[in-house]
């Protein structure tokens, strides 16, 4: 989540300010009928926050709300003095001998400064902020900050997945390595996009973030961005990874491949997992180690040239069957011309017998038709029971032990260059990035349930 | 050191007393208010970050602390913790029911609650909370209190979360259980209006009573807490943080006002020697040579551990170091606070003290000689680390600098005798921001309608009720008063209001007997005492059983009371039985009681009471004697 710009009052309480022309940050008077307070205005709150009530922070720091019909008199003392916003830009700090690594945000508050007078939360944005907020960074690493939007990951669109794409091959021509600051709930789509986007990487990509704001002491994401940084830097790997504590201690950070990897859980630290393979590494004491094993991922090589695909077809849906749920839904995809579909089934691969029909009528219009399983953990295997054989042989795809987002990040990519049936079906089927495994190994999911 | 006359040196003071709440429920989460001593099930571990202010302010001893590498280690139970408190989930709602019991409070103190509660994060990163703040929120404003006569003004009653226990420190890692962390406290603060030690210990005294008349706070120690805060004239606001004991109180804000005017008399003293801050640098010598054959145990430990012997100048200080601020404190403990707390040394030796601790007059005289000082300078040796030493003697030497000019604004902790030790630097204005995961709380006429219309008692109407309806006496009154168990009583005087006077003299008096006796009464389960006046008032055994069955039960904390009741042969006998034992007594006693009449009664009384052994009532056994004195004196 990103910060917002401090929100303002509204209806009768903004009216009662205008009247006295008072503004955010004035220090003001408030009289009522027991007490006369003295304070600056400070921004409504967004959460629970009505009309009748203006917002002061008392000499003390603490905030109180004064209805405004117990005003009796309202004065200006002061005017507040204007914060400065802080101007994105690109901006850069050498230390000799260090490698360069690029940050580029998107939008998750990775680093930011509270502004105790008036209680806002800026964002820390240029490398110099950074190096400000998290000292540590200017030891590990040259860095090169820029800022490529500032949206909540949630309302991120595929068109952002190809700026980000883009920018970090872009940075990749100079930098060791690329961190991308993004916000956590939609992060794992991002790292699989890029995952397919970037290929013959020559350094590593790191998303990371952060699952407590980066205004409190006790936030993930100075550890998260060092984590990173240290994997940007030193990694001996050239692939798309996700950083994120691996525990709530504050003592490893786990390294996620991009296209197996997961938000499970609302609000813990170690809301990541890897799902269906094993962690691909983890940055402890400093050091980066990784655990897959050497041949199974692309070492670090500068010299090698990128690949970038950085296109994806928007018009694909992702759908979730359920008991009871009926063909319309796959029908009205297909009246609203999308140009795939991803089905989270149950199971192994299932989906109600009401939907045969409306995913036959897809299949038949050449619109691409994918299986995934609701189930997170496990391979769809289509041939056990009756159902899934009657879905493949209307042409769905079963997308092995492919975790849904990625499967409908990976059809819009696919979709991206093209249209072909027999096409899609072969690259949805052809491990890429990892997204697909030949085994499905026990040791993950074992782990996860001893947990 | 002189007696201090108070209004003469402007002495202002003022406190802030915190209270547990005994809430169902935490105040941002679902978990029980309860503190554990089980062996806790899982420990996490994480490091604060000192944030920084748009202003580029940092807490200079967050900071210092973070970078010596402070690790917390927080200690917990499954079934009693949550997320929340480990800061692995957003708070939930705030807490009704200890706004509720804020808002009651207010009323009870004439002050004003505010029209929307916000919540606030005030930063604490010393780790007592996981998140590197405490949620705290202001619910009212102003009103008074009247302590025996003197009026008080209270300026703030709030809420907040307390803190996560310190269990103990290793090392780096700091141990916190998190079985404390966000049971409701209510706070109040009031102006600093008060001018003696005496007047605070009242104040707080009345503060307490009035929130135990809700009956919503905990009890016991570790429930309550007192910040002070005292300042006199061309002094320091000193804040002492944490005081538990109330009967200390009084003994702090005194020894405070006398440290302050010590102070003040040794910069005075300074100024008269002629000596300047600029004197004072700090340029930190290496004497570990000289010390090489020293017979001193703490040299001898350091440099066994290949540390090493340091030196910092005091110019013009001779005999000043060893000037005494409070009771066995004098300005080098201050000293030693400061080296402590920025070098972690152990401790420091200065000359004022020396020769002494091993220190030969020999080993004074060649370090005057090294360091070309004088008989008027003093010198401060500290034995450590060379980088130790070197932040320790930085302190040092910014504390007598300080000396010169100023009573430092510091935050001071408590020791058993009232005396205070440094804790911290004190820090600048609160630094707070919004609690932006929980809502504002919108507080209703409907609401403070319902909480006025059943505010309890004040104390002084308790007292008249205790009095009037129980028939205490005005001792017993006053002290039930005051009682910590005054719920319990009022719990019990509910059911029983026949036994008023037993169940208070059992509470307090018996209590107290027992407690200086030794017996644990503290650990007797409150519903266990509650059973034992029940069973009183079915007559299963008399009132002077009482201190037998509480000392059984606090020995025995898990049994019922029906097994202490068999354990101890109690079980009240028969008035057939009793009136054959008085009678046996009698014809035994018969020639004392024609020699003294009805003086008898008394010895008579208590060998009748040691046979009977509590099984019968007082009342009871000294009628049934009384008649039976009078027909044997009636027969002669």
């Amino acid at each position: 989540m990103t910060s917002e710009e401090p929100a303002g009052y509204l209806g009768e309480a903004e009216q009662t300010l205008q009247k006295a022309k008072i503004k955010i940050g004035d220090r003001i008077q408030i009289q009522t009928a027991q007490n006369t307070f003295e304070g600056i205005v400070i921004p409504r709150a967004e959460i629970g926050a009505d009309d009748k009530h203006i917002i002061i922070k008392l000499d003390t720091g603490y905030n109180i709300g004064i209805h405004i019909d117990n005003i009796q008199q309202l004065t200006r003392l002061k005017k507040g003095r204007k914060v400065k916003p802080d101007l994105p830009s690109v901006t850069r700090k050498t230390k000799k001998g260090l490698p360069l690594i690029s940050i580029l945000s998107t939008g998750g508050t990775i680093a930011s400064r509270v502004d105790y007078h008036t209680g806002a939360v800026n964002p820390a944005l240029t490398a110099d902020d950074l190096y400000t907020v998290v000292p540590e960074l200017g030891e590990l690493a040259n860095i090169q900050a820029e800022v490529l939007f500032s949206v909540f990951s949630e309302d991120l669109l595929p068109s952002h997945w190809t700026t980000i794409a883009k920018q970090t091959a872009k940075h990749l021509e100079e930098s060791a390595g690329v961190i991308i600051a993004h916000g956590t709930d939609t992060m794992g789509y991002t790292a699989a996009a890029l995952s397919f986007a970037l290929q013959n990487l020559p350094g590593p990509v790191i998303l990371t973030g952060s699952q407590r704001s980066s205004d409190r002491p006790s936030s993930d994401a100075a550890l998260n961005l060092t984590g990173a940084a240290i994997a940007a830097s030193q990694g001996p790997f050239a692939e798309v990874v996700i950083a994120m504590h691996r525990s709530p201690d504050d003592t490893s950070i786990a390294l996620h491949r991009g296209t197996q990897v997961r938000k499970c859980h609302t609000s813990r630290r170690d809301a990541f997992l890897t799902i269906n393979t094993d962690l691909f590494g983890e940055v402890k004491n400093g050091q980066v180690q990784i655990l897959a094993e050497d041949s199974t991922y692309h070492h670090r090589n500068p010299k090698r040239k990128l690949q970038l695909l950085p296109k994806f077809d928007p018009k694909v849906a992702l759908v979730k069957t359920t008991p009871g749920m009926t063909g319309d839904r796959i029908d009205s995809l297909i009246d609203r011309g999308y140009h795939g579909i991803v089905v989270e089934g149950t199971g192994l691969g299932h989906a109600p017998k009401a939907l045969l029909k409306a995913i036959e009528r897809a299949t038949s219009e050449t619109i691409p038709v994918v299986m995934t399983s609701q189930c997170i953990w496990g391979r769809v295997q289509m041939r056990v029971y009756r159902t899934g054989v009657e879905l493949v042989q209307r042409g769905v795809i079963p997308a092995e032990d492919m975790i849904a987002e990625t499967a409908y990040v990976k059809l819009m990519w696919v979709l991206a260059q093209t249209r072909d049936l027999k096409e899609v079906q072969k690259q949805m089927l052809h491990n890429i990035a990892g997204e697909i495994t030949e085994c499905s190994k026990r040791s993950q999911y074992e782990e996860m349930r001893d947990q | 050191m002189t007696k201090v006359d108070y209004e003469k040196v402007g002495a202002l003071i003022g406190i802030e007393v915190h209270q547990q709440l005994d809430t169902k429920t935490k105040l941002f989460c679902n978990c029980p208010t309860q503190i554990r001593e089980d062996e806790p099930h899982f420990t996490f571990l994480r490091r604060l970050r000192p944030t920084q202010s748009e202003l580029g302010e940092i807490d200079p001893a967050a900071l210092f602390e973070f970078h010596k590498g402070r690790v917390h280690v927080y200690e917990n139970y499954d079934d009693s913790i949550c997320l929340v408190e480990q800061d692995e989930e957003p708070p939930h709602l705030l807490d009704k029911e200890a706004v509720d019991f804020a808002l009651e409070i207010s009323l009870l103190m004439d002050s004003q609650p505010v029209d929307e509660i916000q919540v606030m994060r005030k930063l604490v990163i010393d780790g007592s909370n996981t998140t590197g703040f405490q949620r705290s929120v202001v619910v009212a404003f102003g009103g008074a209190i009247n302590v025996n006569g003197f009026t008080v003004p209270i300026q703030t009653i709030g809420v907040e979360e307390d803190a996560a226990r310190k269990i103990r420190e290793d090392g780096t890692n700091t141990y916190w259980r998190l079985d404390r962390l966000g049971i409701p406290l209510i706070e109040v603060a009031t102006a600093p209006a008060m001018k003696t030690p005496e007047q605070v210990q009242a104040t707080a005294l009345r503060i307490g009573q009035i929130f135990r008349v809700t009956g919503k706070v905990k009890r016991g120690l570790g429930t309550i807490r007192q910040d002070i805060n005292v300042s006199i004239k061309g002094g320091a606001i000193i804040e002492i943080k944490g005081v538990q004991k109330l009967n200390l109180i009084g003994q702090v804000v005194q020894y405070e006002v006398q440290r302050q005017v010590e102070l003040l008399k040794l910069r005075e003293e300074l100024k008269n020697r002629g000596v300047r801050a600029g004197q004072i640098n700090n340029e930190i010598h290496d004497v570990t040579p000289l010390f090489k054959t020293s017979t001193s145990k703490v040299i001898k430990g350091a440099l066994k551990h290949k540390e090493g012997v340091f030196a910092l100048i005091l110019p013009g200080f001779a005999g000043l170091v060893g000037w005494e601020l409070q009771p066995g404190r004098r300005f080098g403990s201050e000293l030693a606070d400061y080296a402590q707390f920025w070098g972690g040394v152990k401790g420091l030796f200065h000359t004022d003290e020396l020769p002494n601790y091993g220190i030969t007059a020999e080993e004074i005289k060649r370090l005057h000689k090294h360091l070309k000082t004088t008989q008027s300078d003093a010198i401060i040796i500290v034995a450590a680390p060379k980088q130790e030493a070197r932040d320790a003697l930085n302190a040092v030497a910014d504390r007598t600098r300080e000396a010169l000019k100023r009573v430092p604004a510091e935050t001071r902790g408590p020791l058993g005798d009232g005396t205070t030790r440094y804790s911290r630097p004190r820090p600048g204005a609160a630094r707070m921001y919004p609690e932006t995961d929980v809502a504002p709380v919108t507080v209703t006429q409907q609401r403070l309608d319902r909480i006025r219309q059943a505010l309890p008692e004040l104390p002084e109407e308790k007292l008249q009720k205790f009095k009037k309806e129980f028939h205490l006496s005005d001792e017993l009154a006053q002290i039930m008063i005051r009682s910590l168990r005054i719920d319990l009583f009022e719990q019990i005087t509910k059911s029983h209001p026949q036994l008023a006077v037993t169940v208070a003299a059992s509470l307090e008096t018996t209590w107290r007997n027992l407690e200086r006796e030794g017996v644990a009464v503290d650990d007797i389960p409150e519903d266990q005492i509650i059973l034992i006046f029940d069973h009183l008032a079915e007559n299963l055994f008399a009132k002077e059983a009482i201190p037998d069955l509480f000392t059984w039960l606090a020995k025995n904390p898990q049994a019922a009371v029906e097994e202490a009741v068999q354990n101890l042969g109690l079980g009240a006998i028969s008035k057939g039985e009793l009136k054959a034992i008085v009678d046996t007594i009698v014809k035994e006693n018969s020639k004392m009681i024609s020699e003294r009449g009805d003086r008898a009664m008394g010895p008579l009384m208590g060998m009748v009471m040691k046979e009977v052994r509590g099984r019968a009532d007082g009342k009871l056994v000294n009628e049934l004697l009384r008649s039976a004195i009078k027909v044997q004196l009636d027969s002669k």
